[in-house]
């Protein structure tokens, strides 16, 4: 089959398959495995990943003609994209052979959810000064200490963590990479209310849980360097996401607000002109971003751009709009006073402003980095989370 | 839409970047307009005759082609009437006229473009033009101009009796300007005035002028902060130096794409083009301007001598932000093409 028939049979598929209305993070678990299920023997989950260990095995060319068919359709597959966007492609880079034979198809075919247990409460932008022990115990590993930001975990059957196994050495040293059973009994999964109001992440509480050593993924003391694999294909599929989300359900858009404000006043035109121009520019970087992958030119660090960019026109735009709507717009129900609550989580998940602008400065432009004092101190003597 | 530049875009400036930097480097550029670059750069290169139609002898390029030239000549600050004679070349596409068009593409004639109206009567003009770019430097001017009859384009040779030209000493030390003062000055009708389009590409070619500008200035305060020290330390290492720069990182990427995008409406989208153009002007001649300022601001003390090189990219980037009017017009544009 070549590209042009590979695509509109996708289409056809998606046509046939996807509901209209349908929404990403749609509760009804059952429904959402249903479709995955069937998503995967239509021989659309895993299209790159390796047929050996149950992709597809085809190339980057099929992919992108399925998501550009896809990006038309809403699909829901929310409870699925830590493990196909992070975790699976972690397992598969880093993992054994059994593990990738035990792990991989059920997570394409949606049999299995993954979560991610990385960042902790004293560990956000810092992630490697983590906190959470893993201690050996035989064939086993021995787990507790507390996770934060973690989606999915609700439903989630297996979590990749990243846990202190070694004290004594420089932080990046000592951490090592699990696979964790989330229905162990000492995994405790506790719902955090973010400041919208909405429960969106978890906390996960470790209280004695055992990990059997088969669940480790790469070496002792090396789980740093798998991270490190784990948030590249995370930054990934955040920067492949930048701009993809349309305007069109945005109750603070320039068409939103044109019907809602008073454009005759010429301070709003210009108000407005000025979303205008903010919008158009992000846009256009991010189509640039896209029509260059697209010619074989990896963006790299300069994914981090796009990304700070839309954290700051998402609170610019939300703050604008809440101006220029005024006093009702701060009322419980009003889009905007949602829109307002929600726009401060695009600059801090996924990796914070200021962090941005360190990769930018550090990574695209190559400044000379920050002197660390943290790099060769062992663990346990540094300041770590929240001291006086 | 093409927002990445071709092999043969990528050669293109990569040609003139490296003429350029071997003909024009900074430390010249302060010392003004040198004529012997210009004829070089279109003898060598055949810039000026870019986007001149293959039947007057040019390269029958776009505006795409022509904003990876600006781009260059921006970035090394080029003087002279370069950016003038893309304008006139841009007017003379929509009302051809053979003899300018192959003077231009074979680097004879120098041009510059008013869009001061002036009063003709057929063979001479009238009017008095306070700002003409390269007005010095320049050996024709092409001008809208109303007759008895519509408006209609005319091209006036500067040397000749009837026009009286006054240098004017501009903020920019590298591009000049001139007060023009046409008192029956001999005239040659073009044709009627085109309706549009005119302006909407000065805007791009502008913007991509600006982008070189930016990207120049963000260039050079990159490569200091990696080299001069304070507190023991890099300063490019630090957050308030880091950040900042990371900031001017942003508006360039933005700018690149937005310039990018509006040579692309130019040459294939006319339909979009004016909120294009708008939106060239109203974003990237703002941020190079932000950009030019906050690297002079970096360099400390040193941005603030006239030897320093900063002050330069300063007075450009504030030259080219109001050279086509005040900013506020290209907002109010936009606000129109939105329907707000």
């Amino acid at each position: 089959m070549n590209l042009a028939e590979y695509r509109r049979a996708a289409r056809a598929w998606l046509e046939e398959n996807a509901q209209a209305g349908d929404r990403p993070e749609a509760g009804d678990l059952a429904r959402a495995k249903e479709f995955m299920a069937r998503f995967y023997d239509a021989g659309y989950s895993g299209i790159t990943w390796p047929a050996r260990w149950g992709g597809q095995g085809l190339t980057e060319a099929e992919e992108r003609a399925f998501a550009a068919e896809a990006r038309h359709f809403t699909l829901p597959t929310y409870v699925f994209s830590i493990g196909l966007g992070m975790t699976g492609p972690t397992v598969l880079d880093r993992g054994t052979d059994e593990q990738r034979e035990r792990f991989i198809r059920p997570l394409l075919r949606g049999e299995e959810i993954w979560c991610q247990l990385f960042s902790e409460p004293g560990a956000g932008s810092d992630v490697a000064s983590l906190q959470t022990r893993a201690v050996r115990d035989g064939d086993h590993w021995v787990v507790n200490g507390q996770k934060v930001w973690t989606s999915i975990a609700q439903y989630a059957d297996w979590g990749l963590l990243l846990a202190r196994t070694n004290v004594d050495v420089p932080k990046h040293k000592g951490l090592t990479m699990f696979v964790v059973d989330m229905h162990h009994p000492g995994v405790t999964v506790r719902p955090l209310k973010d400041m919208s109001g909405r429960a969106n992440f978890n906390e996960v509480f470790f209280d004695n849980v055992t990990i059997p050593d088969e669940h480790r993924v790469g070496e002792v003391d090396d789980g740093w360097s798998v991270a490190v694999t784990t948030l590249l294909h995370e930054r990934l599929s955040i920067s492949a996401g930048v701009g993809m989300g349309g305007q069109k359900d945005n109750p603070a858009s320039l068409e939103a607000l044109r019907q809602a404000v008073d454009t005759s006043d010429p301070l709003v035109r210009d108000q407005l002109v000025e979303l205008h121009i903010r919008s158009r520019a992000l846009a256009l970087f991010n189509q640039r971003l896209a029509q260059e992958t697209e010619a074989g030119i990896f963006p790299g660090a300069r994914g981090s751009a796009a990304k700070l960019l839309l954290a700051e026109l998402t609170l610019f735009q939300a703050d604008l709009a809440t101006q220029l709507v005024g006093p009702e717009s701060v009322v419980a129900g009003h889009p905007l006073a949602q829109a307002i609550s929600l726009a401060p989580g695009f600059a801090l998940g996924g990796g914070t402003n200021e962090i941005m602008r360190n990769i930018i400065g550090d990574r695209v432009l190559g400044l000379p980095p920050e002197p660390r004092v943290d790099k060769t101190v062992p663990f346990k003597d540094l300041k770590v989370g929240t001291q006086a | 839409m093409k927002l990445v530049l071709s092999q043969e875009q990528q050669q293109l400036r990569e040609s003139v970047r490296s003429f350029l930097r071997a003909a024009s480097p900074l430390p010249k550029v302060r010392h003004g307009y040198d004529p012997q670059v210009y004829a070089r750069l279109n003898g060598e290169l055949g810039l000026s005759g870019l986007i001149v139609p293959e039947e007057y002898g040019g390269a029958g390029a776009g505006m795409a082609e022509l904003a990876v030239a600006l781009e260059e000549t921006g970035a090394a600050l080029l003087p002279g009437p370069f950016l003038a004679t893309a304008f006139a070349a841009i007017a003379l596409t929509r009302t051809p006229d053979k003899e300018l068009l192959s003077g231009i593409a074979e680097g004879r004639v120098a041009a510059t473009l008013t869009e001061h109206e002036l009063a003709c009567d057929g063979t001479t003009v009238r009017g008095t033009l306070t700002q003409v770019l390269s007005g010095m430097e320049a050996d024709v001017l092409v001008a809208p101009a109303s007759t008895g009859d519509g408006m209609v384009m005319v091209a006036v040779e500067l040397g000749a009796p009837g026009v009286s030209r006054t240098p004017l000493e501009t903020l920019d030390v590298t591009r000049g300007q001139a007060r023009v003062v046409l008192e029956g000055a001999p005239c040659r009708v073009l044709g009627p005035q085109p309706e549009s389009g005119i302006g909407d590409r000065l805007c791009v070619a502008v913007a991509a002028e600006q982008l070189g500008v930016m990207r120049a200035a963000l260039d050079a305060i990159v490569a200091y902060a990696k080299i001069r020290v304070a507190f023991g330390r890099y300063i490019g290492s630090y957050q308030g130096v880091k950040h900042k720069l990371a900031d001017m990182h942003c508006k360039l990427e933005q700018a690149e794409s937005i310039v990018r995008y509006a040579a692309w409406a130019a040459d294939e989208a006319p339909d979009e083009l004016p909120g294009a153009a708008a939106l060239a002007q109203a974003y990237v001649g703002r941020a190079c301007f932000e950009v030019a300022r906050d690297h002079l601001l970096l360099h400390g003390g040193i941005g603030y001598t006239w030897e320093h090189d900063a002050h330069l990219f300063y007075k450009r980037a504030k030259a080219d932000e109001v050279l086509l009017g005040p900013p506020r017009l290209h907002r109010a544009r936009l606000a129109q093409l939105l329907e707000l």
